[in-house]
């Protein structure tokens, strides 16, 4: 499988043309603002227990800070990873590039991998640069690293599920904004199935709350890793990923 | 190395191509020819697996292209007409992923790399962007990509479109260097081309096989004439009979374009020359000869010959006719 080439080349673009950039400073912005607004309210509240003890009892950085923040960063992801991943086989699709590609000695596979991998890499390097925030928290209060950790793998297997639910839309088209709005389109769905599930109750209640993108998130940043939230994840990436292999073989046919 | 056998394609309703069987012997360089729309592309398209057959089998090095892709695949470079390449990459590194794609070991793609764009004289382009690049460079690279992990078989469409004259004396020397090592198709609009670079020839019309065959058989089996071109200064009307007279000619005309000022062309049973018997003629007429040459038939009138015969035949049937 010569899945290191394209991976490099990839990732490579990313960086050589400004989508790593403008996306990494997007998020660090408002990744950031998300931060101070949280710690800010976090102290003043801290502040404010100081005098009436009472209320202090339960307040604690890492559910006060990081549970939120985190909640914080899956929105932020929700609207810049389409913009990640529309390029990947669209612009390939639309240049005529995928021509050549396709008829290098690589299966549709390995094709799929690299270019797979090579967005979750630079989604990788996107978190990684949050773990700034954590390390501030750290410098002021105590905080409990069990829960962080487990919050970041959440963030990284959602954003593993947000790509591979990109990278399919991608190859569903030759147009960017249709992959990225469609990419958009349906993890926004997903997202929102998890807000009726309340009222709804009963069967339908269960089934859509089990189907919400965001509600699997909840448990890691408590702390908790559900093996139900991790297949959840994984089983979606799987499925978007096979259906990409399937738009791929299909498009072929097509000519 | 390429058996094609009883190919067709139909994209959705429309057949590209049908029915299409030829082979390609190792080592030759074949032309692809054949009016807009006839199906070149799309033969070449399967050839190289970038999309499957909807009937009918392909086999290059004796793999199927569709059952063993893979081993086809790493025995062809492949040009695309449209010479897709990754405008915002820069040359020099675009080639090495090509070559690592390829399978190119490590230890000679640097070499490897070096030398392709030295054949493709691309050298002096190594560090600029692609997208950046002119028309004529940008081919320069195709093929450079097609040729840099030394397939066995190059598939070619339309090699030498968008080049400057020089360029394309360039390119072609470089295709026909190839030659010997590498079994090359290529397809093309300039006939001149093909007789200069092919062994043989396979004509395409409507996505069935017309022709196909070494271009001095299609040259006897569609003209099966010789011809000679004349111009005598001496009355029209004298000269056209007396020299119709001379034993094995089959008809004498004016020159195309030209409106009876003395230039014929005189068409004789093939392997006959009759320039001797002209020349006897003029001289004991004491008609002023000027000129007197005996002329090959080209690719050209070949292909319009067989092409504009179908469209006739088509007229006539209403359909597509024989293959
Ligand atoms: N992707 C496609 N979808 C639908 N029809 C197509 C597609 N590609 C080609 N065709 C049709 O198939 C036929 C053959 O096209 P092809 O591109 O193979 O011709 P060609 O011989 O390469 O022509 P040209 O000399 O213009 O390059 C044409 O009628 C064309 O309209
Ligand atoms: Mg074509």
């Amino acid at each position: 499988m010569r899945i290191w080439p394209i991976f490099k080349k990839e990732l490579r673009l990313y960086f050589t043309s400004p989508v790593a950039w403008v996306v990494f400073t997007i998020f660090l912005l408002i990744g950031g603002y998300f931060f101070y607004s949280i710690f800010a309210f976090f102290t003043l509240a801290s502040m404010q227990s100081a005098m009436n003890p009472a209320m202090g009892r339960d307040l604690n950085v890492t559910d006060s800070v990081m549970r939120p923040l985190f909640s914080n960063i899956s929105v932020i992801l929700l609207l810049l990873l389409p913009l990640v991943t529309m390029r990947l086989f669209a612009e390939e699709r639309r240049s005529g590039t995928i021509e050549l590609l396709l008829t290098y000695p690589v299966r549709d596979g390995a094709v799929l991998a690299g270019k797979y991998l090579s967005a979750l890499a630079l989604y990788a390097i996107m978190i990684g640069l949050t773990v700034l925030y954590p390390g501030i928290v750290m410098y002021f209060a105590r905080l409990e690293w069990g829960p962080v950790l487990t919050g970041y793998l959440g963030l990284l297997l959602m954003g593993a599920t947000f790509i591979a639910v990109g990278v399919f839309a991608s190859s569903l088209t030759e147009n960017q904004i249709v992959a990225s709005i469609t990419t958009f389109g349906v993890l926004l769905i997903f997202w929102i199935l998890g807000w009726s599930a309340d009222y709804a109750g009963g069967t339908t209640g269960k089934v859509l709350q089990f189907l919400s993108i965001l509600e699997h998130n909840e448990s890691f940043a408590k702390g908790v890793l559900d093996t139900k939230d991790i297949l959840y994840y994984l089983n979606f990436t799987v499925l978007a990923l096979f259906l990409t292999l399937r738009s791929l073989e299909a498009r072929r046919w097509k000519g | 190395m390429i058996e094609v056998e009883h190919l067709t394609k139909n994209y959705g309703l429309v057949t590209a191509i049908r029915d299409v069987s030829f082979s390609v012997a190792a080592g030759q360089i074949v032309g692809f020819l054949g009016p807009n729309g006839a199906g070149k592309s799309t033969a070449m398209r399967i050839l190289a697996c970038f999309m499957p057959a909807s009937s009918g089998t392909a086999r290059v090095a004796g793999h199927d292209v569709f059952r063993e892709s893979m081993e086809v695949r790493r025995r062809i470079g492949y040009l695309p007409e449209s010479v897709p390449l990754y405008t915002d990459m820069r040359v020099a590194p675009y080639l090495d992923f090509v070559a690592e794609v390829k399978g190119v070991p490590r230890a000679e793609r640097r070499r490897k790399v070096a030398d392709v764009m030295d054949r493709c004289l691309v050298t002096e382009v190594q560090n600029r962007l692609i997208g950046k690049l002119s028309k004529g460079y940008r081919q320069r690279v195709g093929l450079a990509q097609a040729i840099v992990s030394d397939p066995e078989v190059l598939i070619l469409d339309e090699p030498t479109i968008g080049l400057d004259p020089k360029q394309i004396t360039e390119i072609r020397s470089l295709i026909k260097a190839l030659a010997g090592q590498h079994t090359v198709i290529l397809s093309t609009h300039i006939l001149p081309e093909v007789s200069i670079l092919c062994d043989a020839v396979i004509i395409i019309n409507k996505g069935a096989i017309v022709a196909q065959g070494p271009i001095e058989a299609l040259v006897e089996q569609f003209f099966p004439t010789a011809r000679v071109e004349v111009e005598i200064v001496g009355p029209p009307p004298a000269v056209r009979d007396r020299i119709r007279a001379i034993p094995g000619v089959l008809s004498v005309q004016d020159q195309a374009g030209t409106n009876g000022d003395g230039r014929y062309v005189v068409e004789a049973a093939r392997g006959r020359d009759v320039r001797a018997e002209i020349f006897q003629l003029a001289a004991q007429q004491r008609w002023d000869l000027l000129e007197l040459k005996r002329v090959g038939m080209t690719l050209e009138e070949v292909f319009i010959r067989i092409v504009a015969g179908e469209e006739a035949a088509a007229g006539e049937a209403g359909e597509n006719p024989r293959s």
